[in-house]
């Protein structure tokens, strides 16, 4: 794709916050945009995650934000025309003790509240969902059976592809490597490539926004925390057709279409990271939890195993905004959600940018939530 | 019958039985490595991990986009390599030095 030296809008990080938001600004008639990305689409962290998509979350912005892109969701292949992995096998949540059961129950009821469908259900209820389940020791379970699981790949290709139709530009290997501040707005950015002109610079660069922030003097807190994942053979289904997961049991796992099985956990001390590294640790603790869960697996063989980075802010809530430096916006710091939030924070963030009513007021996820101490606590995330 | 019918019958990766038309398809689209090949068509991600597709592939993207093969990118050897039951890494190691003990969230 040719280089040009403007555009109306310029889109740093080609995941699929980046791509989403494009495809929508594309789709309310903002079309000069362009998405730069510095490896190649999917490369940073949603082709390397867990691919979940939910709604039970712990705070009302989340459960606002996950029950409309669930909307999105169903609809996504519809409206862009590619397949893109569609599964619902629900998500099958796991207490382990009364006040963490207590604690997925108040999160049920905020979730009731806004229409989303979760329940509590019964051991033999959750074994009926999760034929494999071996969870004698849990004290409870929630259930919404409109979770589950898209393709990260397939559904980034369907946004992009969309968005090219519409006139997007999307240029790979081509990195950021600063942000052209002029009488405090952002006037374009220099890259690998060489200057680009924008009147709007949008900064999805996930992990990395903080040092694409800083490129602009903005003072963003969120940093990369590496997260370790790994995937099975495909076998016959049934094994584990939710994702199974539990916020102090430390784990989720789902058993894809496909029929391999990904599983995932967080590691101690939350470390800061940059780097995609493994550890030969993490699939030897990873398949003891797993085997204890479903013992069916203990004849199942790992084929891969990778890193990816969660986006993390101080409160696990993502940023989304303008910044104190004018039409340099962000779109970020998911904390390892990006990929389910995406599709409804590039529409909105869209609807603002191309002067329409939003369908969720985002205002509350300004950056500067930080400095007045106004954190958005979310209990519901490993 | 056409070359075109006749790439949708040539299985390259048997793991995942993806077909040279299918690789053919996302190279004219823009991939240009093994690694975004595997992201759309997971060529190369099953059992065998490439060992009886890459360098297919590689071949493939060398002649279409013109480059030679030598300058096509390969895909990232993953660990453990070769599958291995989780049973059998459940058995290995001792001590919870990952996750610091379950029951952490952040």
């Amino acid at each position: 794709m040719e280089w040009k030296n403007r555009s109306d809008v310029l889109i740093i990080g080609g995941g699929i916050v980046g791509i989403a938001t494009a495809y929508y600004l594309a789709k309310f008639g903002r079309k000069d945009v362009t998405v730069i990305e510095k490896s190649t689409v999917c490369n940073g962290s949603t082709g390397r995650c867990g691919a979940g998509i939910r709604a039970q979350w712990g705070t009302e912005m989340n459960c606002r934000l996950g029950i409309a892109a669930l909307d999105i969701f169903e609809s996504l292949e519809e409206e862009l025309g590619m397949d893109i992995g569609l599964n619902q096998g629900g998500y099958l949540l796991v207490a382990y003790s009364d006040k963490e059961f207590e604690n997925l129950k108040k999160g049920m009821a905020l979730q009731n509240s806004l229409g989303i469908k979760s329940r509590a259900v019964s051991l033999s209820e959750a074994r009926e969902i999760c034929p494999a389940l071996d969870a004698s020791d849990a004290a409870g379970f929630t259930y919404h059976a409109r979770d589950g699981h898209a393709d990260p790949f397939l559904t980034t290709f369907a946004f992009l592809e969309a968005a090219k139709k519409l006139g997007v530009t999307y240029h790979k290997n081509t990195e950021c490597t600063g942000v052209t501040v002029k009488g405090g707005r952002a006037v374009g950015a220099d890259t690998s490539r060489g200057h680009m002109d924008a009147d709007i610079v949008i900064n999805c660069s996930g992990a990395y926004s903080q040092i694409v922030a800083g490129f602009a003097g903005v003072d963003l807190p969120n940093w990369g925390e590496r997260h370790e994942i790994m995937i099975t053979e495909p076998v016959d289904g049934g094994v584990c057709p939710p994702m199974l997961m539990s916020f102090s049991g430390n784990y989720y796992i789902q058993q894809r279409p496909h029929g391999s099985i990904i599983c995932g956990m967080s590691p101690a001390g939350h470390p800061q990271d940059f780097t995609n590294r493994t550890t030969w640790q993490f699939v030897t603790e990873m398949s003891r939890v797993l085997n204890k869960l479903l013992p069916v697996t203990k004849e199942i063989r790992v084929v891969r195993h990778w890193a990816g980075l969660y986006d993390m802010t101080p409160d696990g809530s993502p940023i989304i905004g303008e910044t104190d430096v004018k039409n340099f916006y962000h779109s970020t710091g998911y904390s390892g959600h990006g990929f389910m939030l995406a599709p409804i924070a590039g529409k909105v963030l869209a609807q603002q940018l191309t002067g329409n009513v939003p369908d969720i007021d985002l205002s509350m996820l300004d950056y500067r939530r930080f400095a007045r101490g106004e954190l958005i606590l979310e209990p519901n995330i490993t | 019958m056409s070359c075109a019918e006749n790439d949708k019958k040539i299985v390259v990766c048997r793991c995942e039985e993806i077909t040279l038309d299918e690789i053919r398809l996302w190279i004219d689209r823009g991939c240009e490595t093994v690694g975004e090949l595997r992201r759309v068509l997971r060529v190369g991600m099953g059992p065998c991990q490439g060992r009886g597709c890459q360098d297919i592939i590689m071949r493939e993207l060398s002649r279409r986009i013109g480059v030679p093969i030598d300058q096509i990118e390969a895909g990232t050897v993953r660990a453990p390599v070769k599958p291995i039951k989780t049973g059998l890494l459940a058995s290995e190691g001792g001590v919870e030095a990952w996750s610091g003990k379950t029951g952490q969230t952040s």
